[in-house]
Formats: structure tokens, C-alpha cells, sequence
């Protein structure tokens, strides 16, 4: 008899949970349908294409805060990080003179080396100082972000190199077999971030240290590695991200970066994951940094809002995107 | 013309300054500058010509010391005022972070009997400074709506604003003003901040939403770069020219160098600080009475003139 009754109620549950995580996915295709009522032109594939692939730096850098955050930690100094990375790979980039891939490997390699260093050294000063994430961040924030104004003067660092340039400038306005080649590169990143993070014990780890942190260090979790290596997969994060947003515009600015943090943040909570940490959802994540840069886009397209409340009207739509996914979860 | 007026006026100090110097030998002046720091490309600018003004001010003023102390925000700068002022300064050129903030730090210096030289941002008392030289935010609109209204005539444009602002709102207004009347409409506004990425992105939905745009008024060099790459990423063949500016060194190079996507530039010079300093050393060095209010026109930059407006070696 008990035999029966068990399987019915685990299926119920596993339906609840499904429920949870789809609702970004809802608030999407809420957003999808209110876009091409207010301008048919939302629902062109260029436009479409164009969100998508703006939103790729957010994304690839939110499924690295995915794990920061799913594990109880934070990280402000995502942007400050991006534009210094970006700074000092156009500077390598510079600092070679040939436009061919060896030089583009090596800055590449430059940045991804050099972000994974700052995301380390957050981490160690997060675990062997014992200081509060926030803290620490909000330290390396201004750090990062005074050294790329140093080192541009203030002004802007370029790549020089025309032709390097050229070279370079598909890997943001290319495509494959017509996807653009920065939603393949998020969509990779956020895949092998579900698969760490669902598959391995590491990413139970990370999971179990967010929700209760005295259960996981007594249940054997190595809480110093696993917390040290979620900043690292940050900072590899946002060392990916780079390498799709140099070849945009090809330059690194003061203003570079400026907020993303926030917007990483953001799209993490949008998809799901708990401020709080215990929970991660790294396809959320990618569909909550969807949903902010349509929401800029949908203001830009909109007729009726002014230039003056496009901030207002974005913020209230984000609020009430989640208002709808928690009513989802309670409905359930 | 008061451009022009103040030009002369310059030349005339410098030259008199110089010949006096010489007759004099040393008269022992010093100056203290305090700028913001190099936060964004314009202060960047900022600090460059500072410093390159500075060194040539004391080669050509024997006994003449500069003092350039840049600060990364209103409260250090109040800092930094202390600092000049206890180096025994007889001339303070300041450009404010703020006019609430350092209204007060700056009348403590003049109250040291310190000639005091304002530079762009007023402060909240004018009566504190003897000599303001400050850049032209409605005349940076007028001109370029005047080029809109002039060269194309007919048309719709699109519009990027900077970060809301006293500022950007003198701008915007100003460039209506100037093409009323016109056949220039402008189809769309919307803020990018100043910013490369927003301006990018903006541009993108900006040409998804209208089939035909005739010219973009991008307001701001930084700006213009992020449109000029969205405009070639849709391939789109129907916009005849971008405007941007404040003469970042890119952009002027541009027109200088004939590009037609880039014909014009309006220029908010960084370089006025060097004005200030300049207008400064001549009231010390000359008899011409250099007290006032100069107010540097915005200027348009074209192919013919962009070499004058050109500075390889400045970081913006």
C-alpha cells in the first residue's frame, strides 16, 4: 500500500519545482507578447537578435554570480573587474605588433589570466580575512576601476590595430549558421554553468554552503576551496565576457562596465536564485539578463513613454515581473 | 566675436607679458590649479592641458611657479584648497566638482587675499571669483542645429541626450531652438549617458524602430562612436551624418581627414582650462585688465579648421 502512495507524491513535488523554475521563462513570454503589442518592428528578427546578443556580457558574467550568490557571497566588482580586463587586453593587444591569431590568442589569454586573478584574490581576502563579501567587493570595485582610469588617463585605450581590429570583429557582429557568435558563446557558458553546478559535487557544495553554512563546514564540505573557487569562476566569467566585448567597439573607457554589477545581480534574482544563497539557477540567470535588456529595448520602442521615465516605467516592470513569478509559485 | 575678442586679448597679454618679463626679469608669482581628477575622457582632457600650460607658463615667466593638484572628488578637493593655500599662493584657478560644496572652501581662499579664477561650473556666490571663464552648453546646441537645419534641410533626425542635466537640458533645448522652422524633425530622444555601450545599444533599437533616418545628433564624441558601429552593423546606407562632440582627438581626425560619415564636430574644449591659465598669469605679468567673465564659444569644427582643434598627444 505505502508502496503507491509514495511515487504519487515525489511526482508531485518534482511538478511544484518545475513550476518554480519556469516562472522566468513566463515572465518572458509575458514580456514577448506586451514588446509586440506596443511595436510590431519588436518582432523582427534583427531586433530579437539584437537583445539577445547585448545581453550576452550580462549573461556569461550573472552565471558566474549565479555560483558567488547561490553560495551566500556576493560580488560588486564584476564591472569595475570587466573594464579593467578589457583595458588591459586592448593594451596587450597594443602592445603586439602583427594582426594575426597568435596576438589576439595571447591577448585573449591575457584577460581570461588576469580576471581570474582578481576573482581570486576576492576570494582569498573573502575567506582568510574573514571580511564580509560585500566588503571586500565594494574594496576591489574602486580598486579596478581606478587602475583602467590610470591607464587610460583618464581618456580612452583603443585598439590601434585596424587590421586586428577586423580580424577581431566578428567574434561580436559574426555569426553561425545565422546565430550570432555571443549568444553561442552564452549559451555554452551557461550550459557548462548548469552542468557544474547540477552535476557535480562541487555544485552541491556551493549549493549547501548558501543554505546553511555551519551544516555543510560539520558535513565534510571544504568550505574555504569551494568558497574561494566561486569567486574564481566569477572572474573567469567575466573574463569571457570581455573577450565578446572588445571586439564591439574596440575600446575600453572609464565608463565601461559602469553598474553591470548591479545588472548582474539583478538577472540573478530574476532567474530564480536566492539573494540569500541555497538556491542557484543558472538557466534562469541567462533568461533574467534576457528579460532586462528587452525591458530597455520594449522603452526605446515604446511610443508612449518619455525620455524622462523610461528609468520609472523599466524599474515598475521588473518589479512586477516578479510579483507575477511569485504569484506563479504560490498558485502552484 | 567674444571669442575673437578674448583671442586678441590673449595674444596681446602673452605678448606683453613676455616683453615685460624680459624687462623685468623675475617677478615671483605663484599660481595653484585644482581640477578634478581624470575620471572621464573631458577631465582627462582636462588635466592634460593643465599640465602642458603649466610647464609652458613658467618657461615662459621666469619666477612664475604652477602648482596643478587634480582631486577625485568635491571633499579632497576642499583638501587640496587647503594644501595650495598653505603653499602661499597669489592666484588660485579652480574647476569646481560642485557649486554647493565648494562655494565655501574657494571664498576661504579669497578671503587670503588670493586672486580667484573659476573655471566652467559657477560657483554658488559669483562675487567670490575675479575672473570666470566657463565653455558654451547653448551655444553647443544652437550650433550644431544650425548645421542640421542648414545641411540637410529636409529630414528626420534622431537624437541622443547625455545624463539628465542642467547641462544636457541647455544642450537639447538649444539644438530645438535652432532647428524651428526648419524641414529637420526629429523623429526620436532618448538618453545614453554619455556612453559608448548605451549609445550602441540605443542606435540598435533606434534603427529597428524607424525604417528612415536621415542624420543622427549624437551630442557627445563617445556617443557617436557607439552609433557610427550600430549604423554599420544594420548596414544601413540611408543616414547621411553623425554629429557628435566636444573635439575628442578620433573624431576630430575624422573630419580633418574628410570622412563623410563624420563631417562636422562642435567643440566643449577641455583645453579651456589651459584659457583660464593663460588669462590668469596675464593679470600678473601685463597691465591689460583681465578681470571679467570669458565666455569660449562653441566652435564648428570642419575639414578646413579641424587642425587647430587637433591634440595627438592629449588623452582625449
Amino acid at each position: 500500500m505505502t508502496e503507491t502512495v509514495l511515487p504519487t507524491r515525489a511526482e508531485k513535488r518534482k511538478f511544484a519545482i518545475d513550476m518554480r523554475a519556469l516562472s522566468p521563462f513566463i515572465a518572458l513570454i509575458v514580456l514577448i507578447i506586451a514588446g509586440a503589442l506596443i511595436n510590431p518592428d519588436f518582432l523582427t528578427a534583427s531586433n530579437l537578435l539584437n537583445v539577445v546578443t547585448r545581453s550576452a556580457f550580462i549573461a556569461i558574467i550573472a552565471v558566474g554570480a549565479t555560483f558567488v550568490i547561490a553560495s551566500g557571497g556576493l560580488d560588486l566588482s564584476v564591472g569595475s573587474m570587466a573594464a579593467l580586463t578589457a583595458g588591459i587586453m586592448i593594451l596587450t593587444l597594443n602592445s603586439q605588433g602583427s594582426a594575426d591569431m597568435g596576438t589576439l590568442a595571447l591577448g585573449m589569454l591575457a584577460a581570461i589570466a588576469l580576471s581570474a586573478a582578481c576573482g581570486l584574490a576576492n576570494g582569498l581576502i573573502v575567506t582568510f580575512g574573514r571580511i564580509e563579501p560585500f566588503i571586500v567587493t565594494l574594496g576591489t570595485m574602486g580598486i579596478f576601476r581606478s587602475l583602467v582610469i590610470w591607464l587610460a588617463a583618464g581618456g580612452t585605450i583603443t585598439m590601434r590595430n585596424l587590421e586586428l581590429r577586423e580580424l577581431y570583429r566578428p567574434v561580436y557582429f559574426g555569426n553561425v549558421f545565422g546565430i550570432p557568435v555571443p549568444i553561442i558563446a552564452f549559451m555554452v557558458v551557461a550550459a557548462i554553468g548548469a552542468l557544474i553546478l547540477y552535476r557535480t559535487s562541487f555544485g552541491r557544495h556551493v549549493v549547501a554552503l548558501g543554505s546553511n553554512e555551519d551544516v555543510a563546514r560539520y558535513s565534510g564540505v571544504p568550505i574555504w576551496r569551494v568558497r574561494t573557487l566561486t569567486y574564481i569562476i566569477q572572474g573567469i566569467c567575466v573574463g569571457i565576457a570581455v573577450l565578446v566585448y572588445v571586439p564591439r567597439l574596440g575600446s575600453a573607457t572609464p565608463t565601461t562596465g559602469l553598474l553591470w554589477e548591479l545588472q548582474a545581480i539583478t538577472a540573478v534574482v530574476i532567474g530564480g536564485t536566492a539573494l540569500k544563497g541555497g538556491i542557484g539557477r543558472v538557466w534562469g540567470t541567462v533568461v533574467g539578463a534576457v528579460i532586462l535588456e528587452l525591458v530597455a529595448n520594449i522603452m526605446v520602442l515604446s511610443n508612449f513613454v518619455s525620455e524622462f521615465l523610461v528609468g520609472a516605467v523599466q524599474g515598475a516592470i521588473i518589479i512586477i515581473a516578479m510579483l507575477v513569478q511569485r504569484s506563479v509559485h504560490r498558485g502552484r | 566675436m567674444k571669442a575673437t575678442v578674448l583671442k586678441i586679448a590673449m595674444a596681446a597679454g602673452l605678448m606683453a607679458g613676455v616683453a615685460t618679463g624680459a624687462i623685468a626679469q623675475q617677478k615671483n608669482v605663484t599660481i595653484g590649479v585644482s581640477i578634478p581628477a581624470a575620471t572621464h575622457g573631458w577631465t582627462g582632457g582636462a588635466v592634460y592641458h593643465a599640465q602642458e600650460t603649466a610647464k609652458a607658463l613658467e618657461k615662459a615667466h621666469p619666477g612664475l611657479k604652477v602648482i596643478v593638484k587634480t582631486s577625485p572628488d568635491g571633499a579632497s578637493q576642499a583638501n587640496a584648497l587647503d594644501d595650495l593655500t598653505a603653499q602661499k599662493i597669489d592666484a588660485l584657478v579652480v574647476l569646481p566638482f560642485n557649486s554647493d560644496e565648494l562655494t565655501d572652501p574657494v571664498r576661504q581662499v579669497k578671503n587670503k587675499g588670493v586672486l580667484v579664477t573659476v573655471i566652467d561650473r559657477g560657483l554658488k556666490d559669483p562675487s567670490i571669483q575675479d575672473i570666470y571663464v566657463a565653455g558654451d552648453n547653448p551655444g553647443f546646441g544652437r550650433i550644431a542645429g544650425k548645421y542640421f537645419a542648414d545641411t540637410l534641410k529636409q529630414g528626420n533626425i534622431v537624437v541622443l541626450r547625455g545624463i539628465p542635466t542642467v547641462l544636457d537640458d541647455e544642450r537639447v533645448t538649444n539644438f530645438e531652438k535652432a532647428i524651428q522652422g526648419s524641414g529637420v524633425k526629429i523623429l526620436d530622444r532618448q538618453y545614453a549617458n554619455w556612453n559608448r555601450d548605451d549609445a550602441f545599444k540605443v542606435m540598435q533599437d533606434f534603427l529597428s524602430k524607424h525604417p528612415k533616418i536621415d542624420a543622427v545628433w549624437a551630442a557627445d564624441d563617445d556617443m557617436a562612436l557607439g552609433v557610427l558601429e550600430a549604423i554599420r552593423q544594420a548596414k544601413r546606407e540611408d543616414i547621411k551624418f553623425v554629429v557628435g562632440g566636444a573635439g575628442m582627438k578620433e573624431m576630430v581626425k575624422r573630419v580633418m581627414d574628410g570622412d563623410k560619415m563624420i563631417p562636422v564636430n562642435v567643440t566643449y574644449p577641455p583645453a579651456l582650462v589651459a584659457t583660464a591659465m593663460h588669462v590668469t598669469a596675464a593679470n600678473f605679468y601685463t597691465n591689460a585688465p583681465m578681470r571679467g567673465t570669458f565666455v569660449l564659444n562653441a566652435q564648428l569644427i570642419t575639414k578646413d579648421n579641424a587642425k587647430d582643434h587637433y591634440f595627438p598627444n592629449s588623452p582625449f
